[in-house]
């Protein structure tokens, strides 16, 4: 099944710029599988902080691009479930040709896993104590469910630790980080002591928008937790992941 | 003023109506400096929360019953008019009067009016959100008439001359020891007094309200009301609610008035099935709603003589206008998605300022009102978008959708109806600087080549970012550090390690690859 699909890997503009690491994990992790994975060079962003901030027009070339850009691919896959909610929700509600049929063909990369490859066991040995926060897009707008979770549960050496009041939003809403500032922070601060009292040496999500309010918070009081993006537990086997504690990321830097 | 517009005077009572906010994230940050305030939230919240969640799960048709509150509001919206005249006919031949409003300061009139043709100068009331909408209470102090709040937490909010802060709970804002100092202190200046040696026992607490406005249900003969639902079929008016003082208001006067927005007509009691199963589950985690009192026009000998039904209009046929804004009459004023809402639990209900707080003030205030003041365009971005709203909502307003295309208005302008006339919006002023910044942010993300190149600047530059950033970005690093910049981006690696030699495809990077197919 996996030889002759065409999938194109949809990094989204913040794991482009900000965690490749995220990215290079999802190849790694997909190669494993045995897919082959591409990434056209012509994508950019899904242009949801332009939707959701109101910029509707701002919005629609970033949907043209995305709809022209993954033509041709059977699957579109992304590790991120806000940026996959904002395509599979919104883009089909602009008049832009093939933008409701990439909507279609674009899954969050648990989905992918579960559903198309058909794999919960990735082969990924990550021997940490991981709480999981589900981020709202992926539990709410995706419908998720239990995908992470059951992923999760087959990596060898995991421990996985209940977050309390895992539902709760974290508190990043992407311009309301800034436009609301002071309730965002509130809601990371109650979020991040969550973390911090399951005891768990890493949080998890599907989303790195979350992880980079949810681990600012926790960096700026000092907690050694560390947000690590759920492809890159998934990407570990024991040779990567063994010595340093955690991978290699950029977020690392536990002060 | 400013301190305390939310209200928690450490002594009560001194007069601290709240002022109307300035703008939502203002008030919201003062909000939370207030702990007790936030605490106080966070345990009604929570408590209720929890049991809504309960009492919905009881039900395994739930999931139907919500999409049949929505099918049947939404019916009802688009033949509002028929469905009206149906109510009104049905009203008048059991003996009301209709009066229609075509806004607030109508609605006000035709109260007035109506209570000063009586005779009285005062009147009780049960719990309503129209009234409070309209600003009835002043209204009519304004007339000379005294309207008093009968419902126990409309009660502390009026002696605490305070505003309420919750549609369900309304002096939620309020803990035990304030409502006894505001008890002690003010109940003597309205009516019967609290006994001096009060308590913040609830028992002890109750005990005086009960003493304090049975004097008032006894003396009253004009009684003034919302309802929860008009059933059009019969003419009949239904008022939910768990207290019983609702149905002393509705049954004592001899001239009971009536004040519904024109959303909430039910075509039929079979309509009305659905919602007296979604509604008590969804606000008051109750299977079946204590006190729900209907009457249909007047009944000789059986309750009031005189039945007046004023049908507030205040925007709604406006909202009505536009396709996805219109959902927000969907609403039964169940306050669910206050009690879920993250950001309504730390800002508190008044940085809302108007009578509908929470996720659905957020939609409903900037439709009704408009987006014309600072405070009302900010309304649609107090929220998330976590989507919990919604998911509560027990008929299914997509509150995040409808945040979303309010924003669009705030930023973009755009068509809307005004009292029944298009009209082209500008767009908000003070978004200047946002739109130049999305609007670049557009532009270079439309050419990966900027990007890259400005990937590449950042990387390159990175170890001379600041930790805390001037301007719009100090909201960020005020409370949370950023994450640094990698030296190099996805992009670049894959290019650097892909495209390279195998031209893309299946180029080893970086980490092992045992391929299982
Ligand atoms: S919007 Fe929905 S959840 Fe909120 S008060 Fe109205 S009916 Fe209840």
């Amino acid at each position: 099944m996996a030889e002759r699909m065409r999938v194109g890997l949809f990094i989204t503009c913040v794991n482009d710029t900000l965690y490749p690491d995220t990215g290079r994990a999802v190849v790694t992790l997909l190669e494993r599988l045995g897919v082959e994975v591409g990434f056209p060079e012509a994508q950019s962003c899904c242009g949801q902080p332009q939707f959701n901030t109101g910029y509707r027009s701002e919005t629609e070339p970033l949907v043209r691009r995305y709809a022209e850009a993954f033509a041709g691919y059977d699957h579109i896959v992304t590790p991120s479930g806000s940026c996959a909610a904002m395509v599979r929700d919104h883009h089909p509600g602009f008049a832009v040709p093939g933008a409701a049929d990439a909507a279609r063909r674009t899954l969050e990369l648990t989905e992918f896993l579960v559903d198309v490859l058909g794999v919960t066991d990735v082969g990924a040995y990550y021997p940490h104590t991981v709480t999981y926060h589900p981020t709202c897009h992926g539990l709410r707008a995706l419908g998720l469910g239990d995908r992470p979770r059951r992923l999760l549960e087959r990596v060898r050496g995991l421990e996985l630790v209940e977050l309390p009041g895992a539902e709760e939003c974290c508190g990043f809403g992407g311009t309301f980080a800034v436009k609301n500032a002071a309730v965002s922070t509130s809601m990371g601060r109650d979020k991040a002591r969550a973390v911090v009292s399951t005891g768990a040496s890493a949080v998890c999500t599907v989303d790195n928008s979350c992880l980079m309010h949810i681990g600012g918070v926790l960096r700026r009081a000092g907690s050694p937790v560390r947000p690590v993006h759920l492809a890159e537990i998934l990407a570990s086997t024991g040779e990567s992941a063994g010595a340093t504690g955690h991978g290699t990321g950029t977020r690392g830097a536990i002060r | 003023m400013s301190g305390t517009f939310l209200g928690m005077p450490r002594r009560a009572v001194p007069g601290n109506r709240p002022g109307a906010p300035r703008d939502f994230p203002t008030a919201a940050e003062a909000a939370g400096r207030n702990t007790t305030l936030l605490e106080n939230l966070r345990h009604a919240t929570h408590t209720i929360r929890d049991k809504r969640a309960r009492a919905v799960a009881e039900l395994s048709d739930w999931p139907e019953l919500r999409a049949a509150g929505a099918a049947i509001k939404d019916e009802v919206l688009l033949r509002l008019d028929d469905h009206l005249e149906r109510l009104e006919e049905a009203v008048t031949a059991a003996g009301g009067t209709v009066h229609w409003a075509a806004d607030a300061d109508e609605a006000n009139r035709i109260v007035t009016e109506l209570v000063h043709a009586t005779g009285e100068t005062e009147a009780i009331k049960v719990k309503s959100m129209a009234t409070q909408e309209i600003g009835l209470n002043e209204a009519l102090a304004g007339a000379g008439i005294t309207a008093y709040e009968t419902d126990l937490a409309e009660l502390i909010v009026q002696l605490g001359d305070d505003l309420p802060s919750h549609i369900l709970v309304p002096a939620i804002h309020r803990n035990r020891a304030e409502i006894r100092d505001i008890f002690r202190e003010r109940m003597g200046e309205w009516g019967r007094a609290a006994p001096g040696d009060l308590t913040d026992r609830p028992a002890e607490l109750a005990e005086a309200a009960r003493l304090h406005l049975r004097e008032k249900f006894l003396r009253a003969r004009v009684g003034i009301s919302g309802a929860n639902f008009m059933v059009a079929e019969t003419g009949t008016m239904v008022v939910v609610e768990s207290e019983g003082n609702g149905r002393m208001c509705l049954t004592l006067p001899e001239t009971l008035i009536s004040v519904v927005g024109i959303e909430k007509v039910v075509p039929t009691w079979r309509d009305l099935e659905v919602f007296l199963q979604l509604l008590p589950r969804s606000s008051t985690a109750e299977r079946m709603n204590p006190y729900t009192t209907m009457w249909t026009g007047t009944t000789e000998g059986d309750g009031p003589r005189e039945f007046h039904l004023v049908l507030l209009d205040n925007g709604r046929t406006d909202v009505l206008a536009d396709t996805v804004g219109r959902q927000a009459l969907r609403c039964i004023r169940c306050s669910a998605c206050l009690n879920v809402c993250p950001v309504y639990e730390r800002a508190g209900g008044h940085a809302y300022g108007s009578a509908y707080p929470g996720p659905i003030g957020a939609i409903l205030t900037p439709q009704l009102r408009g987006v014309g003041s600072e405070l009302d365009a900010s309304l649609p971005y107090a929220s998330s978008l976590c989507g919990a709203c919604y998911e509560v909502c027990p008929v299914a307003i997509d509150i995040p959708r409808v945040l979303v295309h309010l924003r669009e208005r705030v930023v973009e302008g755009g068509e809307v109806t005004v009292r029944g006339s298009r009209v082209r919006l500008r767009p908000a002023r003070g978004h200047a600087a946002e739109r130049a910044v999305m609007r670049a942010a557009r532009w270079a993300l439309d050419h990966p080549g900027v990007v890259r190149a400005g990937q590449r600047a950042a990387g390159r530059t990175r170890r001379l970012h600041p930790r805390r950033l001037p301007g719009p970005g100090a909201a960020w690093t005020a409370s949370r550090d950023l994450p640094e910049v990698p030296a190099e981006s996805f992009r670049r690696w894959w290019r650097r390690t892909r495209e390279a030699g195998a031209g893309g495809g299946t180029a080893s990077g970086d980490g092992q690859r045992e391929d299982r197919s």
